[in-house]
């Protein structure tokens, strides 16, 4: 039955242009009339334009060679340059900053996924005294906002002569993003049939034996989704970031591109320049592993 | 629903008969599930450290009166070990009805559930509408779609600093309303337009996850249910009120919940629009706490701690009020 009838007055999309066309007419399923595909596409280019500005808006104004072009935009075009981009390369720590950032946000995607892959594991396949507690527990810590744990963190880690290490940022984000493994990891493993671990256990496989030999290796894909959202949770993290990391060198991106805006001085245009080269390798990634965030997203809660 | 292989091996035919004492249920219970408890190991470790002992640590901090000048800190090659002491709860009891309450805490409060229901309720509409226009059958779709989730894509603390220059003082957004000759609010000065642009900038960044989120919703719901309705003569109205609604039932509570919960500690957005020091009535409570804590001198590490673990209950006792609603209606997804 593919294919339906639609008396005009039925149909809203069908009744706007119902005065022009007064004989039934019989449209395929699905198929909208011209007027409602204009509007859709209208709509939907509006959207698109309010998504995009932002963005593109960032980009003409990096090419602004003059702190204060952003006043007047219009004078960009004809003086557009690249100098902002060559003087952020440069004279400012930018190179140092990716490498901050790369070593916070590898370290806590690895160790996120490391640690929380077996427990995805047992909460998905076994069931045992405190499953209900844990998975509760799991969920709760994704809630956690970042104010009951930054003051006991920061005395803590101040004790210990963590301030302003990449460790302790690395063990920060692991507190957000190991629980959050573990739930999107059961959701994963949840999709490998049983019948894997149960043909593994009877050719004399140990549980453990089962996990790292059979399910581990058809997990990838999902070990890959959670490396890359504890990845993506390290790179954006902003308030630990700002607050632990004292020195100008070891800053990651999120707390380096706020050091062109203060109180006395904005260098919007070093700034604008900065966050191009930030986001373009960052938002390219983003968009070649997109089509696997929703399906992971969809299994569990993430931290935004 | 337990693994096959596992039940095979715990349901031994000995093992009915007398009911064994507290001890050796308890060994027989480590046999059998020794493996699951060496698995999730790792994770219980890790929250225990990273999250059970700063969460406790915290707590013992809100009933002091500890602060940047009493805690224990290393100047050069000295140590000063820390001095603050216990209060009880004079903490708790100054924020919530201490004198100048309402300007510290209360009016936080208020503003902070405002924005997190204009935001998640924002976030859901726009969500959905945009979500129910990509569902068509149309060309273009996939361009609309990719363009679409460009917000969520580029990380939030670049495109907070590019909506900054769009709103300052006879920045870009101002200047096209003076074009078209509307008013040029200070955006960045005016409490509130504080509000609204946070609100603005914190929809504009939460959009494209609803839209996704309930596209695959959308996508998962059975034609044939859309073609019953058409034949009983069904509008498209109630089609969306009777087949589609229902259908994203269980995402929809799954991300209106995650919505909330991210909203209520959103964070970055507040933070970076607003910087350290300016905009006090725009803060939600996260940032103002954060403010308390690090954002001034001396820093007020017990209030802004107490902050912490208010906002903590506010969030428990909002979640499991969510989840008991969606039990008996029987809506959840997770």
């Amino acid at each position: 039955m593919s294919t339906t009838t639609v008396s005009p007055a039925a149909s809203p999309a069908a009744s706007a242009t119902a005065a022009g066309a007064s004989r039934r007419r019989v449209r395929r399923r699905g198929r909208s009339s011209p007027l409602s595909r204009t509007v859709t596409h209208a709509l939907l280019i509006l959207a698109s334009l309010a998504a995009t500005a932002p963005v593109a808006w960032l980009i003409y104004l990096s090419l602004g060679p003059d702190k204060n072009d952003y006043l007047h935009p219009g004078g960009i075009a004809s003086k557009a340059a690249l100098t902002n981009y060559a003087f952020v390369l440069q004279h400012t720590n930018i190179v140092h900053w990716l490498a901050s950032t790369l070593i916070v946000a590898l370290g806590t995607a690895l160790v996120g996924v490391a640690f929380a892959a077996t427990t995805g594991y047992a909460v998905s396949r076994m069931r045992f005294p405190g499953h209900r507690p844990l998975m509760w527990v799991l969920l709760l810590t994704q809630a956690f906002p970042i104010a009951v744990l930054i003051v006991p963190m920061y005395e803590i880690f101040s004790e210990l002569g963590l301030i302003d290490t990449y460790g302790a940022l690395i063990l920060v984000n692991c507190s957000t993003v190991v629980p959050y493994c573990a739930w999107l990891m059961k959701g994963y493993f949840d999709t490998v049939p049983v019948e894997i671990d149960e043909a593994g256990r009877v050719d004399g496989l140990s549980p453990f034996g089962t996990f790292v030999r059979l399910i581990l290796p058809l997990a990838r894909p999902g070990l890959a989704v959670a490396a890359f959202y504890s990845f993506v949770t390290a790179f954006g993290e902003v308030a630990f970031a700002s607050t632990f990391l004292l020195d100008d060198d070891k800053y990651t991106f999120a707390v380096g591109l706020q050091t062109f805006v203060s109180e006395h001085d904005a260098q919007w245009n070093y700034m604008a320049a900065t966050a191009v080269l930030i986001a373009v390798p960052v938002t390219a990634f983003f968009y070649l592993v997109q089509k696997h965030l929703v399906t992971g997203l969809t299994a569990g809660g993430t931290k935004g | 629903m337990t693994v096959a292989v596992e039940s095979a091996t715990a349901r031994l035919p000995g093992e009915r008969g007398r009911r064994p004492g507290p001890l050796q249920r308890l060994r027989r219970s480590w046999e059998k599930h020794w493996y699951a408890y060496a698995m999730i190991a790792p994770v219980v470790v890790v929250l225990g450290v990273l999250v059970g002992y700063p969460l406790v640590r915290g707590f013992y901090l809100t009933l002091t009166d500890a602060n940047s000048l009493n805690s224990a800190r290393t100047i050069g090659v000295n140590h000063i070990d820390a001095t603050y002491t216990f209060i009880g709860l004079d903490n708790y009891r100054d924020i919530l009805f201490g004198p100048t309450a309402y300007d510290r805490f209360w009016s936080h409060f208020v503003w902070t559930v405002v924005w997190t229901a204009l935001c998640v309720l924002l976030h859901y509409t726009i969500g959905l509408g945009l979500a129910l226009l990509l569902n068509r059958k149309m060309r273009g779709r996939t361009v609309y779609r990719l363009l679409l989730i460009l917000p969520w894509a580029v990380p939030t603390f670049v495109t907070v600093f590019s909506w900054r220059v769009l709103l300052a003082d006879s920045g870009a957004l101002n200047q096209l309303l003076g074009h078209l000759h509307l008013p040029q609010p200070n955006w960045l000065e005016d409490t509130f337009w504080q509000r609204f642009a946070a609100v603005m900038v914190n929809t504009w960044c939460g959009v494209p996850f609803m839209m996704v989120s309930l596209l695959g919703g959308l996508q998962s719901i059975d034609t044939s249910l859309y073609e019953a309705a058409e034949m009983d003569g069904a509008n498209a109205w109630q089609r969306f009120c009777h087949v589609t609604l229902p259908g994203l039932r269980s995402v929809s509570s799954t991300v209106v919940l995650l919505g909330v919960i991210w909203t209520f500690n959103q964070f970055n957005i507040i933070f970076l629009l607003f910087g350290q020091t300016s905009a006090p009535d725009a803060q939600i409570l996260v940032t103002w706490a954060y403010r308390l804590g690090f954002g001034q001198q001396p820093r007020d590490y017990a209030q802004s701690a107490a902050y912490g673990v208010l906002l903590l209950s506010v969030l428990t006792v909002f979640t499991s009020v969510y989840f008991r609603w969606l039990k008996r209606n029987d809506q959840l997804a997770v």
